[in-house]
């Protein structure tokens, strides 16, 4: 049946696990919809034959609705409304929050390809390898207009907007080649921007991630042997830009408080703000809190976090949010690998 | 109903009480004033007709075949600002609202004459300013106008939205216009509880016009400031924030919808009571509903936003209060069907159209409803499904009720009937074609086909071949629909004052009316629509009234 259903509509097929929850309530909203209308043409034409016209000026007796039936007219589309609203918005809100423990990948659009990038390597151009049965978490920004990162085969969908990460998550539910669409338009070429996801066993997935990092360290070796941070990966890099940008005036990595809050234990922590709100402390905030400190300040530090927005691209916020999820737990870093 | 062939046409009428081209660009009628929006907003959809027809020649192939990308954007583009903003938005309440609400109120005019034929003239500069706007600066971003890709490209986009505001500036007026009229100049015995609901949904329309335009001319004036002082208002590379304008955006261009589709509920409700004689079932939930959609249709812009980056409680409250426009939709669907129980029912082309009507929202309603459940919209947003629900309802659902509007007052405004079978076979066509264009468009959204895509992949190719057959079809129907209205206006036999032997007020006069409408004070003694036993005496005077 569902199968059939999923024909009949032309969805197509479904691979991750929110593939399924949407296919089901669509099915659900689709079928009703239908049952809707046939009952209505139903009613509607048996009214019709039943009371056609049989003089011109025939008179007719106003009807007053009983209070019964005003209610019964209220009651069942919102039941069902309200009912499809309570599932949609279960799977939604189960949808936006991510596992903990889930693979991120950072997502960049531009006009008009998709760049991903691994925390430690490799990157690729508009084709995105993940494990499947995996959950992985795609962390999406833009570096110019606004664009929608689409994946149809596993029914998710998010906006990739500039200066700011959004994300979005799957578990591929099956091996196999799916599209990658930029869903909302941006430009010239919106249509021909076009991306892969390359669904992987997983072992196979840990292979190619390895042999990929080795060629890139090879090839940016060989393209400048003198170059120390040709190894380096997100996390690295952001440990140098930290040195570079001078974050260590007022943040420290070994758990104590200075000018500005410690990062170390700083990633997915609740923060208090001078609001009196509760956040946590995602890759979002810890963008937002250099792109625009302003808007959400810490409670507690006397000194502004100054703004670094126009100071740091987004490859380097990037690596910068890297570096500070690298820091987990109390003790002092033995070394800023993960 | 056939006209009776004895039916006469009246000596003096609106037309020839004075004539020339000067008494018609400066007349205070509001008869006249609808008649000439009339000319306008055809014009209009003509021109998006085309455009249309352009855009969907070009899906005909994956690959790019008439035009390149960069004027197909500027299509695309043309097509949704001249379809949105020059012909849905004024179409039914600028020319059957500016006909019929003095007529339905058993008055002499609007409230305020000179201010309507100024609303006109700011419609007209408007809408020519907006179009130069958008092909002199080769806008390309479509009718949403995102940022910052509106504000990055080097496009004239202030421009156009000031066109924008001009156009809505007019429909402000014209919406003060009404509701002061409503108020104000109501026959006596005409309390709130017997108006058409055709009044009703004018009301609404009104409202959500005077309090929602002044936000498309606020977000002009802040993109222009950002563009010509450069204000880091919504562009990121400035310290903005895009999506701030797509809430400001769609505050006001959600709420525009229902400026949209109530006049066409209101044109459906007074063709339901006609046909079916009977007052529309429920009338008090159908003026509440009415009224609910205006308020609620205020709080539901994010659902826009699902996939934009907006928190999930937000998405929350905007997904449930959308289920609320959904209910107050569902009751007016099930009164409108529920007045044909022990009604009289007359099948004609305005009824036909009624039906289709009900049809398209129905679906166009549902998918809507489908849209706003959260999880869902995260596959479906910016898809080719998101086109197909807004074609079904605003092309679909306020098309119907426009032609239904034309073909129940065509004999009211000129005198004269159509051929009722070359009019229902147009109507058939535009039925058939319409399905065949948009059916295939919400399979293309469940494949995942996005919107504005000037090529695609092969195989989205077999259902965009369909839809531009069945466009074709629609576009077919809807110049047969034009010609034989056309043909009717001067051949079309005599239609007499009330051919279809309605009881809504504006039949009280004779058709065409004199200039002030009636040729006797109005006073209205039972609600509209009213067919319990034999018709109350029509005040129509057979004797001639001379020039004013
Ligand atoms: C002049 C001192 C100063 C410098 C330099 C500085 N910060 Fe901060 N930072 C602060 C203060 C004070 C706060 C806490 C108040 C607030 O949230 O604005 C803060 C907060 C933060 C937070 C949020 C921490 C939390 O507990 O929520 C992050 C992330 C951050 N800074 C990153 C950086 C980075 C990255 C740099 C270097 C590029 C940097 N900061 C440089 C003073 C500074
Ligand atoms: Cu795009
Ligand atoms: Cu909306």
């Amino acid at each position: 049946m569902t199968q059939w259903l999923r024909e009949l509509l032309f969805l197509p097929e479904r691979a991750s696990t929110f593939a399924d929850r949407v296919d089901a309530l669509h099915y659900q909203v689709f079928l009703t919809t239908m049952g809707v209308w046939a009952v209505i043409t139903l009613v509607m034409g048996y009214f019709f034959v039943r009371f056609r016209r049989k003089r011109v000026e025939q008179s007719t007796e106003p009807f007053h609705p009983p209070l019964s039936m005003e209610v019964f007219f209220v009651a069942v589309p919102l039941v069902v409304f309200l009912g499809w609203f309570t599932i949609g918005f279960r799977d939604f809100t189960w949808y936006r929050n991510p596992p903990p423990d889930a693979i991120d990948v950072y997502a960049t659009g531009k006009k008009w390809m998709w760049k991903f990038t691994y925390p430690e390597g490799p990157n690729a151009i508009d084709t995105l390898h993940v494990p499947v049965g995996r959950p992985v978490r795609v962390l999406i920004t833009s570096r110019d207009v606004i664009h929608s990162f689409f994946v149809p085969a596993f029914r998710v969908k998010q906006d990739a907007i500039p200066g700011r990460y959004t994300e979005t998550w799957f578990i591929a539910t099956r091996t196999g080649v799916f599209d990658v669409f930029c869903a909302e338009y941006c430009g010239l070429s919106h249509s021909r921007m076009l991306g892969k996801v390359v669904v992987m066993p997983v072992e196979e997935f840990e292979d190619w991630r390895a042999a990929e990092r080795e060629q890139s360290f090879a090839a940016r070796l060989d393209a400048d042997p003198t170059r120390d941070e040709a190894r380096a990966t997100l996390v690295t890099q952001g440990e140098r830009l930290a040195l570079e940008k001078g974050c260590g005036r007022c943040h420290t990595v070994d758990g104590t408080p200075h000018l500005g809050p410690t990062w170390r234990g700083l990633y997915r922590s609740m923060q208090t703000l001078t609001t009196g709100e509760n956040v946590v402390a995602d890759e979002a905030y810890l963008t937002r809190s250099m792109m625009n400190p302003g808007a959400q300040k810490v409670a507690g530090y006397f000194t502004d976090m100054p703004s670094y927005f126009g100071l740091l691209t987004n490859a380097e916020a990037a690596a910068l949010v890297e570096y500070i999820k690298s820091l987990k737990g109390e003790e002092p870093a033995p070394g800023a690998m993960r | 109903m056939s006209p009776a062939e004895s039916a006469h046409f009246p000596r003096w009428h609106f037309f020839n009480q004075t004539t020339g081209v000067m008494s018609w660009l400066t007349t205070l009628d509001h008869k006249r004033i609808a008649l000439m929006y009339f000319g306008a907003v055809v014009s209009a959809l003509i021109l998006g007709g085309l455009l249309a027809l352009g855009i969907r020649l070009e899906l005909f192939n994956p690959e790019p075949s008439l035009v390149d990308a960069q004027t197909y954007n500027r299509l695309f583009t043309l097509h949704g600002m001249v379809m949105v903003f020059l012909f849905m938005v004024p179409a039914i309440p600028a020319v059957f609202g500016n006909f019929f609400l003095p007529m339905m109120l058993g008055a002499k005019d609007v409230a305020f004459p000179r201010l309507n034929l100024a609303s006109f003239y700011i419609y007209v500069t408007g809408a020519l300013f907006t179009l130069w706007a958008i092909v002199h600066g080769g806008v390309d971003t479509g009718w949403t106008f995102y940022v910052p890709y509106s504000t990055t490209s080097v496009v004239a986009v202030a421009p156009v939205m000031l066109g924008i505001f001009i156009v809505g500036l007019s429909s402000i007026l014209t919406g003060l216009n009404f509701i002061v009229t409503t108020h104000t100049l109501r026959a006596p015995g005409l309390n709130w509880g017997r108006l058409p609901l055709f009044v009703w949904n004018l009301y609404g329309t009104s409202i959500i016009s005077v309090l929602a335009t002044p936000v498309i001319g606020i977000v002009a004036l802040l993109v222009a400031a950002e563009i010509i002082f450069g204000f880091g208002l919504f562009d990121p590379a400035r310290g903005g924030d895009p999506v701030l304008f797509q809430h400001l955006f769609w505050f006001y261009s959600h709420p525009v919808v229902y400026v949209m589709v109530l006049p066409a509920m209101g044109v459906v409700s007074e063709v339901f009571a006609t046909f079916c004689r009977r007052q529309i079932f429920g009338y008090k939930m159908l003026a509440v509903a009415t009224l609910g959609i205006a308020l609620v249709g205020f709080f539901v812009w994010g659902h826009h936003l699902f996939v934009a980056g907006q928190s999930t409680f937000d998405a929350g409250i905007f997904g449930v209060l959308s289920m609320l426009v959904g209910v107050f939709t569902a009751i007016k669907v099930f009164n409108w069907v529920m007045t044909l129980y022990k009604g009289a029912v007359d099948f004609t082309v305005p009824f036909a159209l009624a039906c289709f009507f009900l049809y398209f929202l129905i679906f166009g309603g549902m998918t809507g409803i489908a849209l706003a459940v959260i999880s869902l919209d995260v596959h479906w947003h910016d898809t080719y499904y998101v086109v197909a629900h807004f074609h079904f309802v605003m092309v679909g659902s306020v098309m119907m009720a426009f032609l239904a509007a034309v073909h129940y007052w065509f004999p009211k405004m000129f005198g004269r009937m159509y051929s009722e079978r070359v009019a229902l076979s147009a109507v058939a066509f535009i039925f058939i074609g319409f399905n065949l264009t948009f059916v295939p468009q919400f399979l293309l959204g469940n494949m995942g086909m996005p919107r504005r895509y000037h090529q695609y992949l092969p195989m989205f190719q077999s259902l965009n071949v369909a839809s531009t057959m069945g466009a074709f079809i629609l576009g077919l129907g809807m110049f047969l629909s034009l010609f034989a209205l056309l043909w009717a206006l001067k051949w079309g036999a005599v239609a007499g004052d009330n051919p279809f032997h309605s009881r809504g007020y504006e039949w009280n006069t004779a058709s065409p009316p004199v200039q002030h409408n009636f040729h006797t004070p109005q006073v209205i003694v039972d609600g509209p629509h009213n067919y319990e036993g034999p018709p109350a005496a029509q005040p129509t005077a057979k004797v001639a009234h001379g020039v004013e």
